[in-house]
């Protein structure tokens, strides 16, 4: 991997290396009182072993010239990796936390195996690491393919896929130590914030290079949903977490934002976390790898165009629907309520796009698993918009916020869209990446698709069911015109939908670990002899033709 | 036509990334912006009162426990939720929380009010293992709270990092800040009366985990949570459905 990189790059990269080990010694040294000091070592040791898997190969030989004849993919293989370790880990973590509410003594009298602090490591695993790492590998394959250009340099993206590793590395170790600054799907704290805004801006910068060195005239849908999500992630990330530190050797820091304008902009972060990170990027790998798969066009450019900037657009002006009721100004709430109804539209336009584009191809979606996973993502995702804007809906949502409701509908897209289509994409991916012919094993492709589906239906109807029941329990009057139920009444109606719930979760994870087998056995496997035609960059296809 | 502008935009990468920024700064400009200058957005509460260094480190444990992941603190206009947690919840009562911790699911009940409704020695049998006295409860136990020392050294810095972020602390509290934490679970210390000098004589100071020989994270957290909904009357009075407000903690 390192022997990928020029000598000019080896040395950079083991420059960075360098400085990001002494600012861990620096943190740790600062912080001896703190939990910083643990952070600090681990920079310290994440910064060394990277030093010295540099400094292995440092004076190996300078990669050949034909390399530019070819699309860069290592960095790329090595995200689909970190993705796939992520998703084991962070779905066993989110079976353990939802076995913790049906069994709350799993904690071993340890303070870091609590829910709370167990909690952020599931949501940020599961969204940062396993969507996170699936979106830099899967956005760097698509802009390479659609602009026919290979990558700038070999540098950056390395850095960019180790570095934001780094981050949620210390975000998940943060939340198991205490370190959060309680911020939904923001948890981290400043120091990895910071670091993260460095590895964003590189991201974007390859990603804008790489767009510049197209050879084809148009940028192409899905790359539109990747800068979207690249650029807007940027701004809510950084927005939402300006803060205080306490000091340099402190890992807690203050927000600057207070009580109701925290609340709004905490949720504008928040749900549009859920609509440029979760919607957004796996939009552009549903644009991409679902008609290579089927080998058919996308069916409408216009539905595409329409789609697309209706998401950009409505997404941001849909976060107060989760502050409905509450203390922010009415006005916030009903322009929140409007746009997310609204927001439908350009959801379900996308949707459509995605299952009308099967048309014809039916029946590689009945015979071919991976295709399938891509066709139920697609459904679940007009699902869980139609359940969003639903919900986001002020009288709908005084039943539902604060149930186990609004966890369904979150499990609904995490699980049912943007899970299953990266497992399609990966299952179209890795067999090309490694030149191989197909999977391992398409009967594990359809056993993991059939645990996956029978999971997340598992999961959903049980939240269904708990959040409505708890939503009705709780306003529910006597004949005297008394609340009927004590609070604890409505936990003990849960129990059974919450064990309900830990067994979707299993088959889920019971499925995750088995494409991932799948795919290991498969990068293991013998490459086949016939090489891909055409997967080159066009200057190399061009010269190739010519002779 | 509008296709044919898009096929142009298509063309240029830096106009998509501009017309990106464009059509995603909306939103946020206009629903955010004017909560910070139109008046009514935060009511008005001249008795409001701040945390102290001791509430304050017990919020910082409820923030890193992640509490607010099972308990919101937000009740809403709703009936039956004013008539299960009291008075509907204002603006004001947060606004020197940094960050506000409203939550948003209630695996267990909301904890606005929960301050005075039940005792201390509740809170800490509860903290301590919660089915020791709810039988039915889902909540972790906090055994450890009440063996882990409070730090409070470094509460001056906690104190002036909330300053810059705008809450109005004091030299005095800023100066004073270990040494409050200390002397509000410890009324018999010498300087205990400084605390209620500095934050109103409304401050509850007693030992709150029933060890007076020590300061520790479970006195810290059972201060924050009996002080929640009682640093203003405000929601009390202000409202459309007033109400009486609740006895000081004796």
């Amino acid at each position: 991997m390192i022997l990928t990189l020029t000598e000019a790059e080896r040395q950079i990269a083991l420059g960075i290396s360098v400085a990001v080990a002494l600012g861990g010694l620096v943190l740790a040294a600062a912080g001896t009182q703190d939990t910083m000091e643990v952070h600090g070592w681990l920079i310290l040791v994440f910064g060394a072993i990277c030093a010295i898997v540099v400094i292995r190969d440092l004076w190996g030989p300078e990669p050949p010239r034909s390399r530019l004849e070819s699309y860069y993919d290592e960095p790329i293989k090595a995200g689909i990796i970190a993705s796939m370790a992520w998703a084991v880990v962070a779905m066993f973590v989110g079976v353990w936390v939802a076995a913790l509410l049906a069994f709350p003594d799993l904690t071993f009298d340890g303070a870091w195996a609590s829910f709370g602090r167990l909690r952020p490591v599931h949501t940020s695993g599961v969204i940062f690491g396993f969507g996170g790492n699936a979106l830099i590998a899967t956005s760097l394959h698509v802009v390479q393919r659609t602009s026919r250009a290979r990558l700038p340099d070999q540098l950056s993206p390395w850095f960019v896929l180790v570095g934001y590793n780094l981050f949620c590395i210390l975000a998940a170790s943060g939340y198991l130590l205490g370190v959060t600054q309680s911020k939904e799907y923001a948890e981290a704290e400043w120091y990895a914030d910071i670091w993260l805004v460095i590895v964003w801006v590189t991201y974007f910068v390859l990603y804008i290079r790489t767009l510049a060195r197209r050879k084809e005239p148009h940028i192409y849908v899905a790359n539109w949903y990747f800068m979207a999500f690249i650029l807007v992630v940027a701004i809510l990330h950084i927005i939402n977490n300006l803060a205080v530190p306490v000091s340099l050797g402190h890992a807690k820091s203050y927000t600057i934002w207070s009580g109701v304008q925290d609340a709004m902009v905490q949720w504008w972060y928040g749900h549009n976390a859920v609509a440029f990170f979760l919607t957004a990027g796996f939009l552009g790998m549903l644009y991409y790898y679902l008609p290579i798969r089927a080998q058919r066009p996308i069916f409408s450019y216009r539905l595409s165009i329409l789609s697309f900037w209706g998401i950009t657009f409505f997404y941001m002006w849909a976060g107060s629907h989760h502050l409905h009721y509450t203390a922010l100004p009415h006005w916030v709430q009903t322009l929140g309520m409007t746009f997310s109804v609204m927001l439908l539209v350009p959801s379900w336009a996308s949707a459509g796009n995605a299952l009308l584009t099967l048309n014809g191809a039916w029946h590689r979606v009945r015979d071919d698993a991976t295709l399938r996973f891509m066709m139920v993502a697609a459904v679940f995702y007009g699902i869980s918009t139609f359940e969003g804007s639903f919900l986001a809906i002020r009288p709908v949502n005084s039943l539902s916020h604060y149930t186990d409701w609004t966890v369904g509908h979150v499990h609904a897209g995490a699980l049912g869209w943007v899970a299953l289509i990266t497992f399609g994409s990966f299952y179209t991916l890795v067999p090309s990446l490694w030149k191989r012919d197909t999977m391992y094993s398409p009967a594990l492709v359809e056993w993991h698709f059939w645990l996956s589906l029978a999971g997340t239906l598992i999961y959903i109807f049980a939240m269904w069911n708990s959040g409505i029941i708890q939503g009705l329990m709780w306003r529910t009057y006597t004949e005297e015109g008394t609340l009927a139920y004590s609070f604890i009444d409505s936990l003990r109606a849960m129990y059974p939908y919450y064990i309900a719930r830990t067994l979707g979760g299993l088959f889920f994870l019971i499925g995750a670990v088995i494409g991932a087998y799948n795919m290991w056995r498969t990068i293991r496997s013998a490459p086949s002899s016939a090489p891909v035609e055409g997967d080159v960059p066009l200057s190399a296809a061009t010269a190739v033709a010519r002779g | 036509m509008a296709e044919l502008f898009h096929r142009k935009l298509e063309r240029s990468a830096i106009g998509f990334v501009l017309a990106i920024v464009a059509a995603a700064s909306v939103g946020g400009l206009v629903e955010i912006a004017p909560l910070f200058t139109i008046d009514e957005t935060v009511e008005k509460a001249p008795d409001m009162r701040l945390y102290t260094p001791l509430e304050l480190a017990g919020r910082n444990i409820y923030v890193r426990e992640g509490c607010y992941a099972c308990h919101s603190q937000m009740i809403r206009t709703l009936q039956d939720e004013v008539e299960r947690y009291g008075p509907y919840s204002l603006a004001v009562e947060s606004k020197y929380d940094h960050p506000m911790l409203w939550g948003s699911k209630r695996t267990g009940p909301d904890l606005a009010r929960i301050g005075g409704k039940y005792s201390d020695f509740w809170h800490v049998a509860h903290l301590t293992n919660p089915r020791d006295v709810v039988p039915d409860s889902n909540m972790p136990a906090y055994s450890w709270l009440a063996r882990t020392a409070l730090r409070v050294d470094d509460l001056p810095l906690h104190l002036k990092a909330l300053r810059a972020a705008g809450v109005p602390y004091t030299d005095a509290m800023i100066e004073n800040a270990s040494v409050d934490a200390y002397d509000q679970a410890t009324p018999d210390s010498s300087t205990s009366s400084g605390v209620a000098d500095r934050y109103g004589k409304e401050t509850q100071v007693r030992v709150f985990d029933d060890v007076a020989t020590e300061v520790t994270e479970m006195d810290a957290l059972v201060a924050y949570l009996q002080v929640l909904g009682r640093l203003t009357d405000a929601p009390y009075k202000n409202t459309a459905a007033p109400q009486k407000p609740p006895e000081p903690v004796k």
